[in-house]
């Protein structure tokens, strides 16, 4: 197999490990009083892992039944139901939590329900919220990952169990049980990784002593107390524990797929009608409408809210657009040779690198560069750049989970033809890899804009009221109470975010290679 | 000329020994048995597989280090010959230099070496809109703007009927007399070699033989050759 130059990939990883080692030290050096955690601290490393595992077992327990009701059984708007399992992923944080309060809140559907038949109103606020979102977020991503599994299932399989006539109770022990067990466990990992250094469901949902997670709890110290030194050893707490489940999960967290193609369905021939297939049916009923009511709740208030929205949401949202676009262009530029490295390297252990950015914690990253720019400038004059930098670390292990299965098969097939024509360097790139792989640069891209519009982390960290994008802007809007205001930038930030993935996404596979 | 001297490859637990010379200009089959190591001696005289000892020498250069570009060498392999993804024009394009852009007259040469291939109006194609005999058709095109002084073929026409692969050959042996280049061929058929090899290599039990011319050893072929042959 022939090389790709390692040379960019590898200071594109020293830059990545730059950017993160010296907010580690930066942040080190701060970390001075008695090392002691107080209980506090403590109940929100307790909380983080808890919450984080809920989520992780809910989301995957759940997902089982759907993934299998929605493998076997065909139905108008199936298509359309497992594009929408896709969007989640890709929704703003800030967005979703206004969806879910909508349908679970105090005053939500939900409640109104309930009260109907007088039963007392659920809270949404605490450990049930922080995992109810979680769930939102990472049942429809796992169900994906599953219906991957069971697309994967050789057709002659369902058709020998059908000309055998195996009841379904021997299909799930012969064919389902064993793909399930393939996918779960990296699926899981995954899920528990993510929620591990979750932000914003936390700040919106969590807080109190009962409910903060370690990155909630650095940014309180750090906005409220202003105590540099405690944010720091939370930070340290953070990256030990975030950095020690992502090293764990390095080898089973799996490809993140988000394009088409699960729609296709295989025909079965095993699958009973009756009383299973009602099961089957209330269950795709009760995801779907887990997954479209709070969807709809936002375009519909957003819709109403809209007339409200003060100027300052347009200025913020041309703001988060300008910052996407950035982080998708240093995403790019640090993922496309990293990858390249990666795809061609001998060392498989060279792939982790890829993992660094699920390793450190966002507000990590930025409480270190808070304490190394502020003996020079003032941080907020510097809180975009931060979030550009920041935000396409956060994305960076998808994007290389992406890319370099693509740029490997080129490597493969065209490596020694490249090699023969003497292709190297900018013009291995041009003629052969960015066009070979174009469809996965899109889809990187449009993830890490999306990723990128919605982020509410650092941001919140650094921003001074001058300052803000628009999921922060649209937290300060929820916190005064001007919910009509809020619910209209929160459909702005939907629309933006999901246009950013689909522009990017339809570009790629646009002009992808028909071969 | 073309010389590996005591040229040793060791792929973990298979081994190839080759010492022998090729004049320059020179056309000469591959023959052995499958897993015999034919293409692992190609591979290693284009530089896609190190040696572990000796010397490959082109004329009084040493190129046993050589960059796989600097070896001047065109190279067909069996698939793969063409980017998928680029047009014919560009794929032979690629031949004259790997620059993005083409001159006028650069983009005159790969017409004529079209033209000369009989693939005359295909240069705007895609591979996947040609035949596999096309496809071959472009891929000596490209050698031929590539004007090397040596053609590598590791049985790129293996997948084609016996018509289309006897019409392939030919153009091989056409392309290479108007470039002067020298071909090395792998191949498991012996007709091949009849039909355009001035000299055979027989590769078997870890040993590349020198050269034999193709009549000689074919009509009496020793008894590993004959047990190959069959």
């Amino acid at each position: 197999m022939i090389k790709i130059s390692p040379r960019l990939g590898i200071s594109a990883a020293g830059f990545i490990a730059a950017l993160i080692l010296l907010a580690l030290g930066a942040v080190a050096s701060r970390a001075t009083g008695d090392f002691a955690l107080a209980p506090s601290d403590w109940a929100a490393v307790r909380f983080t892992i808890w919450q984080a595992f809920l989520s992780a077992i809910f989301s995957c327990l759940l997902a089982i039944p759907v993934a299998r009701a929605l493998a076997r059984r065909r139905f108008w708007g199936r298509g359309f139901l497992i594009t929408l399992l896709g969007a989640p992923f890709i929704l703003p944080v800030i967005v979703a939590v206004l969806g879910l309060l909508a349908i679970f809140g105090r005053f939500g559907i939900l409640n109104d329900m309930l009260g109907v038949i007088g039963i007392e109103p659920l809270s949404i606020y605490g450990l049930q919220g922080v995992i109810v979102a979680h769930v939102f977020f990472n049942l429809p991503l796992v169900t994906r990952l599953l219906l991957q599994g069971w697309q994967s299932v050789p057709a002659e399989r369902f058709r020998l169990v059908a000309q055998l006539d195996i009841p379904p109770s021997m299909v799930f022990r012969l064919i389902e049980w064993p793909l399930i067990l393939r996918i779960i466990p990296g699926a899981f990992a995954l899920v528990f990784v993510m929620c591990l250094t979750s932000f914003a469901v936390a700040l919106t949902l969590g807080g109190g002593p009962r409910a903060t997670t370690i990155e909630l709890a650095i940014y309180q110290a750090f906005r409220f107390d202003f105590d540099l030194g405690r944010a720091a050893l939370l930070s340290i707490v953070q990256l030990v524990v975030a950095g020690g489940a992502a090293m764990m999960a390095l080898w089973l967290i799996p490809v993140v797929n988000l394009g088409g193609g699960l729609d296709r369905m295989q025909r079965r021939w095993d699958v009973q009608m009756g009383f299973s297939r009602g099961l089957d049916g209330v269950t795709i009923a009760l995801a779907a409408a887990f997954l479209i009511l709070p969807l709809a709740a936002i375009l519909v208030s957003g819709l109403r809210g809209l007339p409200d929205v003060p100027i300052s949401v347009w200025m913020t949202a041309w703001t988060s657009l300008w910052v996407a676009l950035v982080s998708v262009v240093v995403l790019l530029a640090l993922a496309l040779p990293m990858a390249g490295w990666i795809a061609t390297s001998q060392h498989t252990s060279v792939e982790a690198v890829g993992l660094l950015g699920l390793a450190a914690s966002p507000l990590m990253i930025g409480t270190g560069w808070f304490i190394l720019i502020y003996p020079f400038a003032n941080p907020a004059d510097w809180a975009l750049v931060v979030t550009i930098f920041v935000n396409a670390l956060m994305a960076l292990p998808f994007a290389l989970r992406i890319l370099v299965p693509a740029l490997r098969d080129s490597a493969q097939s065209y490596g020694r033809l490249s090699a023969g024509l003497g292709l190297r360097g900018v013009r291995l790139w041009m003629w052969v890899l960015i066009p070979r792989a174009r469809a996965q640069i899109g889809f990187a891209a449009g993830l890490t804009g999306a990723l990128s519009v919605g982020d509410l982390g650092v941001i919140a960290l650094f921003a001074d009221p001058d300052r803000a994008t628009l999921p922060l802007q649209m937290y300060r809007l929820m916190g005064s109470y001007q919910t009509n205001a809020a619910a209209g930038a929160a459909l702005i930030l939907l629309v933006l975010a999901l246009g950013l993935f689909w522009i990017m996404d339809y570009w790629g596979r646009r002009n992808a290679i028909a071969e | 000329m073309l010389s590996l001297n005591d040229v040793v490859i060791d792929l973990g637990d298979f081994r190839l020994s080759a010492n022998f010379n090729v004049p320059n200009g020179q056309r000469v089959a591959i023959i052995g048995p499958s897993g015999a190591g034919k293409s692992s001696l190609v591979n290693a005289i284009c530089g896609f597989v190190d040696v572990s000892s000796g010397a490959i020498m082109l004329g009084a250069r040493d190129i046993t280090a050589a960059s796989v570009a600097a070896r001047k060498m065109a190279i067909l392999f069996q698939d793969n010959n063409l980017f998928a993804h680029l047009t014919i024009a560009q794929n032979v394009g690629l031949g004259i230099r790997p620059a993005l852009r083409l001159t006028l007259a650069e983009n005159e040469i790969v017409k004529q070496a079209l033209l000369r291939v009989g693939l005359a109006g295909f240069g705007h194609r895609k591979p996947s809109e040609l035949s596999g005999g096309q496809q071959s058709r472009a891929a000596l095109a490209r050698a031929l703007v590539q004007a090397k002084p040596w053609m590598i073929l590791d049985e790129p026409f293996a997948a084609l009927g016996p018509a289309l692969r006897a019409e392939m050959l030919q153009l091989v042996a056409e392309v290479a007399t108007e470039t002067g280049a020298g071909v090395l061929m792998v191949t498991h058929a012996p007709e091949d070699a009849r039909r355009i090899a001035q000299s055979v290599i027989f590769v078997a039990e870890g040993v590349a033989h020198a050269p034999v011319p193709t009549a000689e050893l074919l009509d009496n072929p020793p008894p590993a050759l004959k047990a190959y042959l069959g």
